[in-house]
């Protein structure tokens, strides 16, 4: 069976590659692309480690099919720093401890940079239920909600 | 005389004795003496075993030393997760 | 309570008790940090694993003839591939591993024992054509009917998994085979005057159900083998010396000739202390000449890797009216899985080990049933124990009509206590973290209708164990640190910082990595609570080596004799009559001139750590019960637990909170759910359901500090206690809101209307 020829912009930048029709976005962006930053913890869509924007939506890229993103803009973990400049989630998520073994991390600040970009100022509780998609084995989430609270802050300040 | 008790399921290969008065200066010189008096012991000190001396629990005991009034306690291996 | 340190340090101290960024924090927030899954070599073929489809069956027969045949299938294994192993115990892991049953683990052999054993393995050159190629294997099985409940499966007549299993530990031996393989027993004093002086008895039994240890990251390696028979193996693992030594000796390979590489952990908690597809990728590497990579999807996780024990518990305790305990009596049953090796043992050492009772017996039970073999989860067996007994203790307190935390304290164990499986106790602070938890204004806050508060106590043993760290001082003063146990999360912080205070250099200018086995000598593996604790002493050691060696150097430099140079604030400098011979020199300065006065400067700290010192924690929970759902929130956890000494407190608070949301799930939600056939239902994330930030509130976590006098620091290992406690502290909160004591865990939605409709049903 023939693959597909897609195009699309992955963090920026324009991007080809060729995929078969039952492998992921997620496939696609670890196997064909290497961008291994986002992860897969189960493939069914379950626990957010897979988080990407899909044309500015949050999405389980292990959900989306990779001949699904034509002329589409994906944005993963790996398009979240500027440079040297981390993202104030970034940043935060370091200075909270907000990771242990880091394997949920990239997942979870794709989920609260889309959370805080139509939200500026979430309560715990909204932030809370916006991340009941990402799950966290390590940290019992505490850390996370503070580090996403404290990272809200800073860039309300600007 | 060193006070040497052994733990669990250890003193049922001794046939209920747990606790010996025994002459020595290391964790081997026990663990051979033990042998000596109950052969098939001397298996499962080698198998895996802790040493409690005075409190402080050895997992790889074998050449800590033992004092004449210690309290050596011969207990299962931990270990964890 | 707190005892001064005797063999402490009197460095300064700039950084260990301060909460600095994570050395490799940055790649693990920009993606870069490269897990199990994200290591790729040319010409690596994808590996995948034919399982089998019952809970228990005799394999008849094998054939892999047509999947061998398929153009793009470069090699199948099956058990023919690896040498039967005698039967012999090790330490390895989390209990005692024999290799007889681990080769029959990782491929069956005569039988298989639960859905989802391995019975083949083949490497292609596409996921699509090893799907393929596992679909032409064909296996002819003899059916077997399965046990699973570990109660069934001691019944006499139950299905039996091994014929060649016979309970130790009783007396007469059995002649027959049976599900029992061990029986284990403590005792001190005498249980029956015990429970005579006893104004108050309460007996309970209570039922647990299997849990995964739940880490993000399934299992992942990619195995490359030479020519020459030489094997690379990188692969996700809290012990890549372990793996080694598994592998090698699973397939008659030299240690020296196998080297593992770590990978970044996604989570272990005890269940990556073992392997499952690192030996399959060796052989199949082996075979095909190519290197193999192989990856567990979620539903193998589930199946095919081990969660912790089911378990049926039964408790009597009984104390006096003015609230001493005088007799406690256990009775653990715990499912160990396919193969022996639950880890009732070390449950039936914890169960009354927080307190100083002199009559106590509990007598466990290791029963294996069709399920996978277990495997450790954070604290292995005490936390189904001490839920047990910490709600018994709670059910005491309220007939004896004291305090629950009160009733502890005139209880517990402190230094000097002998505990029930024998040693005393040196100092700890179980007294401390009671006092710690009562002295919060969550203790006191006033609770609402269908509201309820609960307290447990609890503890893990820890371990020390074999630990190599080098420390070498590169030529302009930054100190590369290289240690072996892999970093679940912190400890690569923790390790610089220890360097950065015995050296006197900055934090920042100190590089720790994990370094693969080649490059160590042996280091056990991250469990136990012991990375911390183990890599902070081999530090010191290697650091002190250093400091010794640079005095020698500035001996030699200045010509002064070298019991007048003393290494302080982190220079040499001339002391006593030399003072004035020299200036001091930085440890910079010294790399500076390492050629000309000797060589490269490096110290290696090589030790069995010893004295690992017991954590203790006690937890405080709110929770609401809905009367119309059964489903109960968590409304408030505060929760105090003994570190010794918090090197980073950041990344020790993180294991008190992420043991305690585990202790939640374990509490609430999480169960294995199997069918009569023997077949795990809910092998996904939707239906094994762990706790999500929605279900939880923000988790107060008291760090205690009761110095371990046998660590330089005073360092306690600190991340198995915290999920000890939390299962009881919440069935005792249900039992404060509700008036109902739940035994059975999880005490999820369907459990709790049930019993809330019960106790309607019988009141009217």
């Amino acid at each position: 069976m023939a693959k597909h020829h897609v195009a699309a912009q992955v963090n920026g930048d324009e991007v080809e590659f060729l995929c078969e029709t039952e492998e992921t976005l997620l496939d696609v962006l670890r196997d064909t692309l290497n961008l291994t930053g986002s992860k897969e913890g189960c493939s069914s869509g379950d626990c957010g480690a897979c988080s990407i924007t899909l044309d500015g939506r949050l999405v389980c890229s292990c959900l989306v099919l990779g001949c699904e993103v034509g002329g589409r803009r994906i944005e993963t973990i790996e398009g979240m720093a500027r440079g040297e400049t981390l993202h104030p989630l970034q940043q935060k998520f370091l200075e909270h401890a907000a990771l242990q073994c880091g394997i949920c991390t990239p997942g979870f600040l794709v989920a609260s940079k889309a959370l805080l970009e139509r939200d500026r100022d979430p309560t715990e509780t909204e932030i809370r239920y916006w991340l009941a998609g990402n799950l966290c084995r390590c940290t019992g989430y505490d850390k996370i909600i503070k580090a996403v609270m404290d990272a809200a802050a800073k860039m309300r300040r600007g | 005389m060193a006070r040497v008790v052994l733990v669990g399921n250890l003193a049922q290969i001794t046939g209920g004795v747990a606790e010996f008065d025994l002459d020595a200066t290391s964790v081997k010189r026990v663990f051979a003496l033990l042998a000596e008096r109950h052969p098939a012991l001397a298996r499962h000190l080698e198998e895996g075993v802790a040493v409690a001396i005075d409190g402080q629990i050895y997992q790889d005991a074998l050449l800590e030393p033992v004092a004449p009034d210690s309290e050596v306690f011969i207990i299962p291996q931990i270990a964890g997760g | 309570m707190a005892t001064m340190l005797t063999t402490a340090t009197d460095l300064p101290q700039t950084y260990v008790g301060t909460r600095t960024v994570r050395p490799d924090g940055v790649d693990k927030v920009t993606g870069r940090a490269r897990f199990g899954a994200d290591f790729n070599l040319p010409g690596q073929l994808v590996g995948r694993v034919l399982r089998s489809p019952h809970a228990h069956a005799r394999i008849v027969s094998i054939d892999t003839s047509k999947a061998e045949k398929l153009p793009g299938v470069k090699a199948v294994v099956t058990r023919d591939d690896f040498a039967d192993q005698p039967s012999e115990f090790i330490p390895a892991g989390e209990m005692m591993i024999n290799y007889r049953d681990m080769v029959r683990n990782i491929l069956a052999r005569e039988k298989v024992l639960y859905e989802g054993h391995a019975v083949a393995a083949v490497a292609a050159t596409s996921v699509a054509i090893a799907k393929r190629a596992l679909k032409l294997i064909e296996v002819e099985y003899e059916v077997l009917p399965p046990v699973i409940d570990v109660m069934d499966a001691m019944k006499p007549g139950a299905p039996v998994l091994h014929e060649d299993l016979f309970t130790v530990g009783v007396e007469p031996k059995p002649d027959k085979p049976s599900n029992i393989a061990k029986r284990v027993e403590i005792a001190q004093g005498d249980i029956d005057a015990g429970f005579s002086k006893a104004d108050v008895i309460v007996e309970r039994e209570f039922k647990t159900q299997p849990v995964h240890q739940g880490y993000i990251e399934p299992h992942a390696t990619l195995a490359s083998v030479s020519e020459d028979g030489s094997a690379e193996v990188w692969c996700t693992t809290q012990g890549h010396f372990i793996v080694r030594a598994h592998c090698a000796r699973l397939l008659g390979m030299d240690i020296g000739k196998v080297r593992v590489t770590a990978s970044e952990i996604g989570g272990g908690f005890g269940g990556k202390t073992v392997v499952y597809l690192e030996p399959l990728a060796v052989a199949l590497s082996k075979k095909a000449k190519r290197p193999v990579k192989m990856v567990m999807s979620r539903e193998e996780v589930f199946k095919a890797s081990g969660p912790t024990s089911g378990a049926h518990v039964k408790v009597k305790m009984g104390a006096t009216k003015g609230g001493r305990f005088v007799a406690a009596y256990a009775e653990l049953r715990y499912q160990a899985g396919a193969f022996q090796g639950s880890p009732v043992q070390p449950g039936v050492m914890c169960a009354f080990a927080p307190y100083d009772i002199d009559n106590v017996k509990v007598i466990g039970y290791d029963v294996v049933s069709n399920r996978p073999k277990v495997a450790a989860y954070r604290a292995p067996g005490a936390p189904i124990s001490e839920f047990a007994v910490e709600s018994v203790v709670d059910e005491l307190a309220k007939k004896l009509d004291i305090d629950p935390v009160e009733l502890r304290l005139q209880n517990a164990a402190r230094e000097g206590t002998k505990a029930a499986y024998g040693p005393k106790f040196g100092p700890i602070g179980l007294i401390d973290t009671l006092h710690a938890v009562r002295k919060t204004d969550h203790y006191t806050t006033p609770l609402e209708d269908w509201q309820g508060r609960g307290v447990a106590s609890g503890f893990w043993f820890n371990i020390g164990g074999e630990t190599c760290v080098s420390l070498t001082v590169n030529e302009d003063g930054t100190v590369s640190l290289m240690a072996g146990t892999p970093d679940i999360g912190g400890l690569r912080a923790s390790l610089a910082m220890v360097a950065a205070d015995e050296l006197g250099v900055p934090y920042d200018k100190v590089r720790p990595i994990i370094g693969d086995t080649g490059s160590l000598g042996f280091n056990f593996l991250t469990g136990g609570s012991r990375s911390a604790f183990s890599g902070s002493m081999a530090v010191v050691e290697a650091a002190r080596q250093i400091k010794a060696d640079l005095c020698r150097r500035a001996a030699k430099l200045w010509e002064v004799p070298v019991d007048q140079i003393e290494f302080e604030g982190g220079s040499v400098r001339p002391v006593g009559d030399a003072a004035t011979k020299a200036k001091p020199m930085s440890v910079a300065d010294m790399a500076k001139v390492a050629g000309k006065t000797g060589g490269p400067i490096g110290g290696y700290g090589r030790i069995n750590a010893q004295g690992a010192g017991p954590s203790f924690g006690t937890h405080l929970v709110d929770v609401a019960v809905d009367p119309e759902t059964g489903r109960v929130t968590v409304l408030r956890y505060t929760m105090a637990q003994d570190a010794g000494r918090a090197v980073h407190p950041s990344y020790v608070e993180g294991q008190y909170q992420g043991g305690a949301a585990q202790g939640i799930g374990w509490a609430l939600n999480e169960e294995y759910i199997y069918g009569p056939d023997g077949k795990l239902q809910n092998a996904g994330f939707l239906d094994y359901r762990m706790p999500v930030a929605s279900d939880v509130p923000m988790i107060d976590a008291i760090i205690v500090e009761v110095p371990n006098p046998r660590h330089p620091y005073g360092v306690r290992g600190v991340g198995e206690t915290p999920i000890v406690p939390p299962m009881a502290a919440i069935a005792n909160a249900i039992e404060n809101a509700t008036g109902i004591r739940f035994t059975d865990l999880p005490m999820s939605p369907p459990k709790v209307l049930k019993a809330l409709k019960e106790r309607c049903r019988n009141k009217v």
